[in-house]
């Protein structure tokens, strides 16, 4: 163990709706409360989709403007493609024992973290509490959200 | 790796205080360690202990807290009321057995 002072509490942004851009703020909570840290997570703009009702289960890999998915772009925009490499990237993930995004959602929850959607993009959507997901604590602005993250770190992704 | 000794034992931990060798750990050394952590252990941590260890002799890995959640018979909310300090690590080093690997 390192002598630096440890951290103990974290909140996170997830600013992105492709699979790839919410995994990884879903997993850096979820591993922030088993090390026992406090976790707070904050859905902004089409990181929305997230823990929005009807589109957690459609979540998708963007396969477009991509460069690391190393296939050339017009084949990535070919119908379907998408879907394919979701398809094989939730069968990677299954296999590591990472969630699907709405079980992790409900998982994170129960651990304790806090989830809440940004007011600012709540509104220029359009959506309003009953859009999302129950877990979500609250829709809240971004002064709140300095306020939940005061004495711990903010990672933005 | 440091020893200390418990229940009269000298047991051989790592840095962050997990049993090098889980064939030294006693269920009177968990009660020891949980009492040093001011836990006192309820039926519902030996479920969680029990478990681990079990996972861990058949697999040779001890469960994520997805797997505690969905086998051991304790919820992921109750999990995280009776292990504060996160579940799966606090539940492996009262278990004797070493930290879950996984990121999940």
């Amino acid at each position: 163990m390192n002598t630096q002072e440890k951290i103990t509490k974290v909140s996170i942004i997830i600013s992105k709706g492709s699979l790839e851009g919410i995994y990884p703020g879903l997993i850096m909570a979820n591993g922030a409360r088993a090390e026992g840290m406090e976790a707070n997570l904050f859905f902004t703009f089409f990181g929305l989709d997230a823990i929005h009702r009807s589109r957690i289960d459609r979540i998708k890999v963007a396969t477009v403007g991509n460069p690391a998915m190393h296939m050339p772009t017009l084949i990535g925009t070919l119908p379907g493609m998408s879907a394919l490499a979701t398809r094989m990237m939730n069968k990677k993930m299954e296999a590591l024992d990472i969630p699907p995004i709405r079980e992790f959602i409900e998982m994170i929850a129960d651990t304790g973290a806090g989830l809440y959607a940004c007011k600012a993009s709540v509104d220029m959507f359009g959506l309003a509490a009953d859009d999302f997901v129950p877990q979500v604590k609250d829709t809240i602005t971004v002064g709140d959200f300095y306020d939940l993250a005061a004495g711990g770190q903010i990672i933005f992704t | 790796m440091t020893t200390m000794t418990m229940s009269g034992t000298e047991v051989r931990l790592n840095a962050e205080g997990f049993f090098e060798d889980p064939s030294q750990w006693t269920r009177e050394m968990a009660t020891e360690m949980a009492t040093a952590d001011g836990l006192t252990l309820s039926d519902k941590h030996w479920q969680v202990i029990d478990f681990m260890r079990r996972e861990f002799l058949e697999k040779g890995t001890g469960p994520t807290v997805r797997v505690l959640g969905k086998a051991s018979g304790v919820s992921i909310k109750e999990l995280y009321q009776l292990f504060p300090t996160g579940p799966a690590k606090t539940a492996a080093r009262l278990a004797g057995i070493p930290k879950p690997k996984g990121c999940i």
